[in-house]
């Protein structure tokens, strides 16, 4: 067990990087955090600096200060001058655009970085990882003449058939549909199983964070808003520029009005934030957080968390109960997204189907039901 | 009329050397060009374009001042072989890789550019050094460039006409071009020879550059790959 650990520490990527790009745009990255053996998520919006955070990593690029290393061994410290060369660093990296060569087939992509092995082993390794990722088929086909998620299974085998000591995964599923991506996820899984190094994987949708995630962190301008499984990053968030990344189409203004520890809950009335029209304040019943009565603090709620009636719901366990008026019913790919006035303007996500069966026109009026853990409060 | 073979061998032999020699010297030249991110870079690639606007007579006056007695150059040549670099075949290929430097650096300077640098860093960071990265990724997928720029190099020399003049003179079998047995010939009103000659030349000229431009149409795709999951 304690060897286990010893190990484990060994393989734990620590970085402290900071590095700032052309004076002018004044973008800083700068970030400290450890990456144990295992998935490590990734998330921001673009332009937050994950890219370059992944190749200060591998290299590419030289943070202006700070220190990079995994486990004792130091891949770059500022204060002692060291900065080891990109291909004496052993790390795997998967590029967004994976970066195959062209003039290369499958099977000679993959063997790329075996060129120190003796003949026989790489033919071998190169053979067993083409298996790996279902792609043995396709060892004497150009790059250009395979399928994009094919392409994503070679990127992977290419970088992971030299036995990186960490891998860095930037959005390599994004241009994949659902199912093609959820099936190389389960092969990365098992790989990881059997191997145990530092994964980063950069991404910006929720599902991937919740699909692989054992660890996350929010990355925003250049910053790490947040770390912790991705549940208590994503689901909890303490700050709002996460709950922004994080999908909540209502984030709203309440003051603290009561408290009922012996429930787990408090009592809250809702204000729209932006607009300064006064309306009429909302009671909403939320999940009990160390607040004083009478602050204020941020309300995030999911549109698609918000339940829609068109009569008084009886004999619910949802403890918020809204009334209000439909103002508008918007289109958006399969879902139909409609706002509705409770005194506060609300965000609620409907399927085509229910629009259909409720015969939901704007002025008619709905009921809203939010479970009290639907909730989300964050910090003003 | 008689055509003087003489002269067109060693109008071959001057422009296989120089494209060989230009090909060794060019690269390194044109892999800084590409990946150099040195502010004052735009100065030596001015330098490098020099030839092509300058005036063949201005390159070879330099030359024939650099490379005669009164020069270190010409100096250190002198005490070595007991002669001047001036008038010798050696100063006309020396002569002959200035005046085409552009025409090999800019098409492999414009081949590296071109490539997409993910494909460079992917090469790092699967273990290559920056020299294997080059074979095996940078010059490859250069090739048409540097079919190009070897091309142009040759034909380039092959006709090349003032700096010869200026350098190597005219000495049957050691200076004279084709190009100065041309101007010869017109100058001595041979006409039918002079015609025959300029023929061959242009001839000669036209094929390599029709192999060139044949070998680069099936070139590989230098474009990187914009895979969304269509087949």
């Amino acid at each position: 067990m304690d060897m286990d650990k010893d190990k484990t520490a060994e393989r734990v990527l620590r970085a402290q990087v900071r590095k700032r790009i052309a004076a002018a745009s004044g973008f800083v990255l700068d970030v400290d955090f450890h990456a144990a053996p295992g998935f490590t998520i990734v998330f921001g919006a673009s332009g937050a600096g994950k890219t370059m955070l992944l190749d200060c990593i591998a290299g590419l690029v030289q943070p202006d200060s700070g220190c990079i290393a995994i486990g004792d061994h130091v891949l770059f410290d500022a204060a002692e001058h060291i900065h080891l060369p990109v291909e004496k660093r052993n790390i795997g990296y998967v590029f967004q655009d994976l970066a195959l060569f062209p003039h290369l087939t499958v099977e000679e992509n993959v063997e790329y970085g075996l060129s120190r092995l003796p003949r026989a082993e790489r033919i071998y390794r190169t053979a067993a990882m083409l298996d790996a990722f279902r792609v043995p088929h396709l060892a004497r086909t150009g790059p250009g003449k395979i399928s994009g998620g094919e392409r994503q299974r070679v990127a992977l085998a290419r970088a992971l058939v030299t036995d990186p000591v960490v891998l860095l995964l930037d959005e390599p599923l994004a241009a994949l549909d659902a199912a093609t991506k959820s099936r190389i996820i389960d092969d990365l899984r098992a790989w990881n199983e059997a191997h145990r190094i530092p994964i980063l994987y950069v991404t910006h949708s929720r599902e991937e964070v919740f699909a692989l995630g054992e660890n996350a962190l929010v990355l925003d301008h250049g910053r790490i808003l947040a770390q912790g499984t991705p549940h208590e990053v994503l689901s909890a968030p303490q700050q709002e520029t996460v709950a922004n990344l994080a999908g909540f189409e209502n984030i709203l203004d309440a003051t603290v009005e009561s408290l009922h520890a012996d429930r787990g809950t408090m009592s809250c009335l809702l204000y729209q934030s932006e607009s300064g029209v006064q309306a009429k304040p909302v009671p909403l019943e939320t999940p009990l957080v160390r607040a004083e009565v009478g602050s204020t603090l941020r309300v995030g709620i999911r549109a698609g968390d918000i339940l829609l009636a068109i009569a008084p719901p009886v004999g619910l366990s949802a403890r918020n109960i809204i009334p209000g008026r439909l103002l508008l019913l918007e289109r958006r790919d399969v879902i139909i997204s409609a706002r509705v006035n409770c005194g506060v303007e609300l965000e609620v996500h409907l399927t085509l189907a229910a629009r259909e069966a409720l015969q939901l026109e704007p002025g008619k009026e709905v009921w809203l039901v939010i479970k009290t853990h639907s909730c989300h409060l964050m910090q003003k | 009329m008689s055509i003087d073979w003489q002269a067109f061998w060693l109008t071959l032999r001057l422009a296989l050397i120089v494209s060989a020699l230009l090909f060794v010297i060019g690269l390194p030249i044109a892999y800084w060009i590409a990946f150099s991110r040195w502010r004052w870079k735009f100065l030596i690639e001015a330098i490098v374009a020099l030839p092509i606007v300058l005036p063949p007579t201005v390159l070879g006056f330099y030359l024939l001042v650099a490379l005669g007695p009164h020069s270190p150059l010409g100096r250190w040549w002198i005490s070595l072989t007991g002669h001047t670099l001036a008038f010798t075949f050696t100063g006309l290929v020396i002569g002959s890789i200035l005046y085409s430097l552009p025409f090999a650096v800019q098409p492999f300077a414009a081949s590296f550019s071109s490539i997409d640098r993910k494909l460079i860093s992917a090469s790092a960071t699967l273990g290559a050094s920056p020299l294997r990265t080059f074979f095996r990724v940078t010059a490859p997928l250069s090739k048409p460039g540097l079919i190009t720029g070897a091309a142009l190099t040759f034909a380039h020399t092959m006709g090349e006409f003032g700096v010869v003049l200026m350098v190597g003179g005219n000495i049957p079998g050691v200076t004279r071009t084709v190009s100065i047995e041309i101007f010869d010939q017109v100058q001595a009103s041979n006409y039918a020879t002079a015609n025959a000659t300029a023929l061959l030349l242009l001839l000669i000229c036209f094929a390599m550059l029709a192999i060139v431009y044949g070998l680069n149409r099936k070139a590989w795709l230098i474009a990187p790959i914009h895979g969304h999951g269509q087949r």
